[in-house]
């Protein structure tokens, strides 16, 4: 399969006053065209700005790439000069953000917000443009889109705000959509209609999509890989049954045993214990070592290697690891 | 077993006058009960109203119609006395665990404060005491209690919360969306406090959230609200297996659930349009612009709040036998629905 992006040992640190925040600590992973990549995680583990970075928005100070490789069409991102990075910007790379009421500019009409990416990337008359925007609302399935695209964005209620935002981020047809919590401000049957519609422009425009979310429920229904992120780093990846149904990691694990599902009758949840570390200065072993219910010795002081469980399931834990394996049950132990 | 009513809702109503002669009818004539000692879930989206009864039934707003009776007692109609001692039977636990803890205090004064209020140990020291007992009580511990708000993690704080909601000895709390600001693997951990603290100390929940599966797993009954109504109001595994109202029926099947075999398997209902104002609701069923079913009868009548079966109420007009003439009006009704 062609790979669109291929992220390699990404690190990326934001200097403050209390001191170096090691947001992202050494991320690997890549995306195959025509599918959907799932990164998930916690606040602060650092999905957030893992995406922005491919899309060159870290603020630099006080963020910096301090070291790895973003390679997209044999070109690597985190060395691109501004003026590349905005030829890249919209017509190749796209980025759907979480609200929908602050990612439109309320003193512009939806119609101007829509053309201007595209007038900026392409030589069209202004006929032209108009009307590549109005198939697009009719795509995002906005209803009467030649009067709507006079109106501003209060005009709009918050779904079909977004549907504007992913109207805008499509318009240029990019190869690669980065959809950072898209739904999370939505409301559960509004939350339906637009995933419904990712599904739809996925199959009619073959874009390769990251999904950055915290839902699992969103994850089982429409990603096709799942990256888990935990403190700065992915502790396992693996295709989407992998994770759901066969997830290695403890906190994997632990994170789809604490939600409640609707199908099921559970009578207690199984919450992680604890918070997630400080990133100032992050553990030096495993980061999930002080909330790990399996924690050994050895997890606290070295960083657990790679292991492959099959080619596309892969996991950072040392009980994977085979010494591990012969001593469990009898060592492990279990807080 | 016939269990003790201990809050009565009865048409309750709350109009907020916007200006130009317009109201905003955020809760528009809700009736239910909550039984001691259980749990009684509050669900419906954004803008449903869901809040503003929980703030209505704490004497936070002034009602517009209707009464609330709790333990028998109106309580928009107590005095100053009455309404003292009102609020140390009934608490509430607040959303946004950064914004409802004064920044300026320490841990113990938040939670102290209550109990000076309300006069309930003889000297400071005492009070600290049961100030150190409620943190532990919530699962931190009595050195958190000389810290300020900002050096906790949001979970934290929520369980901050929880324990000055503690602080007086209540029966009754009102949770509104005392988790849906907080990480997954911690929301877990606070719901699970809530069970055990419920298990132990016989308290009664209001527990209003918009998140259904959450709602599912705490509550013994369910109330589904769109629009300032309620439309469904049943046992929470009835309403899962057995939904009423076409509306329950949407809500449910617009949740993800986390398992992608029944994810891909499962048959779906998707809304069509949004939520309809609340300055100018459609007439008749408030529903009817998005509902599926929508028959002649909906834009006329208001549906009446009926039983179906044991313990399911639901207002929908597919369900009274007075009606004759239920052809759909839309044409829409081929949509497949779950069961």
């Amino acid at each position: 399969m062609d790979k669109v992006l291929d992220v390699k040992n990404l690190h990326i640190s934001f200097t403050t006053y209390g001191g170096e925040v090691k947001a992202v600590r050494g991320v690997t992973f890549h995306l195959n065209k025509g599918e959907t990549l799932a990164i998930v995680g916690e606040s602060g583990c650092g999905k957030s700005v893992t995406s922005s970075s491919i899309m060159g928005l870290i603020p630099s100070p006080p963020g910096k790439i301090v070291n790895g490789s973003i390679m997209y069409k044999g070109k690597d991102l985190t060395k691109a000069t501004d003026k590349e990075m905005r030829k890249i910007r919209g017509v190749d790379i796209s980025m759907i953000f979480q609200d929908p009421m602050t990612a439109l500019n309320p003193t512009l009409t939806v119609g101007t917000q829509l053309v201007e990416g595209l007038k900026h990337h392409k030589t069209l008359s202004n006929n032209e443009a108009r009307k590549q925007a109005i198939a697009m609302m009719h795509l995002v399935g906005i209803p009467n889109p030649e009067e709507r695209m006079k109106q501003y964005p209060h005009q709009f209620s918050g779904g079909m705000r977004q549907r504007i935002v992913i109207a805008i981020a499509l318009i240029c047809e990019p190869e690669l959509l980065i959809a950072d919590e898209p739904t999370t401000a939505l409301d559960v049957t509004i939350q339906a209609q637009i995933l419904d519609l990712f599904g739809r422009i996925q199959e009619q425009l073959g874009v390769s999509i990251i999904l950055i979310t915290h839902d699992l429920g969103v994850v089982a229904k429409i990603a096709d890989r799942i990256a888990v992120m935990y403190a700065g780093k992915i502790i396992e990846t693996g295709t989407k049954r992998e994770i759901f149904y066969h997830a290695q990691h403890p906190y994997t694990k632990g994170l789809l045993h604490s939600v409640p599902r609707l199908d099921l009758k559970e009578a207690k949840l199984i919450p992680i214990d604890g918070t997630p570390p400080d990133l100032f200065s992050p553990p030096i072993g495993c980061p999930f070592t002080a909330r790990c219910p399996y924690a050994m010795e050895v997890c606290d002081k070295v960083y657990p290697t790679h292991s492959k469980i099959s080619d596309s399931h892969h996991v950072e834990c040392w009980l994977q690891d085979d010494r591990a394996k012969l001593v469990a049950g009898s060592t492990v132990t279990s807080k | 077993m016939k269990k003790d009513r201990t809050l009565k809702v009865t048409n309750l109503k709350k109009h907020f006058h916007i200006g130009k002669g317009q109201t905003l009818k955020a809760v528009n004539g809700v009736s239910f009960d909550v039984y001691k000692g259980e749990t009684f879930g509050l669900v419906g989206e954004s803008g449903c109203g869901k809040s503003t009864i929980g703030r209505t039934i704490m004497g936070l707003y002034d009602r517009s119609d209707g009464e609330v009776l709790f333990d028998g007692k109106n309580i928009h109609e107590l005095d100053e006395k009455e309404t003292f001692s009102f609020r140390k039977n009934m608490q509430m636990i607040f959303q946004d665990p950064y914004a409802s803890l004064n920044p300026r205090s320490t841990v113990s004064e938040v939670i102290s404060e209550p109990m000076e209020i309300h006069g309930l140990y003889r000297n400071k020291k005492e009070r600290l005491e049961r100030v150190y007992q409620l943190l532990e009580e919530v699962g931190l511990s009595r050195d958190h209690a000389n810290r300020y708000p900002h050096e906790f993690s949001g979970g934290q704080r929520q369980r901050i919360g929880i324990a000055r909601a503690l602080a007086l000895n209540p029966d009754f709390i009102i949770a509104d969306e005392p988790i849906s600001a907080l990480d997954v693997s911690v929301q877990a951990q606070v719901v699970n406090l809530l069970q055990k603290l419920q298990e132990e100390k016989g308290l009664t929940y209001l527990f209003i959230a918009h998140d259904l599966s959450m709602v599912k797993h705490i509550s013994d009954r369910i109330g589904v609200m769109y629009l300032g109504n309620l439309v469904e109001l049943t046992e929470s595994e009835q309403l899962y297996s057995n939904p009423l109202h076409p509306y329950t029926k949407a809500l449910l099947s617009a949740i993800p659930i986390p398992d992608p075999d029944v994810e891909e398997t499962r048959e779906r209902m998707i809304l069509q349009g949004e939520l309809p104002s609340p300055i100018d609701p459609p007439s008749g069923c408030v529903f009817r612009t998005r509902c599926p079913f929508a028959m002649e009868a909906c834009a006329q009548q208001i549906p009446k709040w009926q039983k179906v079966e044991d313990k399911h109420y639901v207002a929908c007009h597919i369900y009274n036998d007075d009606i004759k003439d239920k052809r759909p009006i839309h044409g829409r009704a081929t949509e497949t629905i779950p069961n």
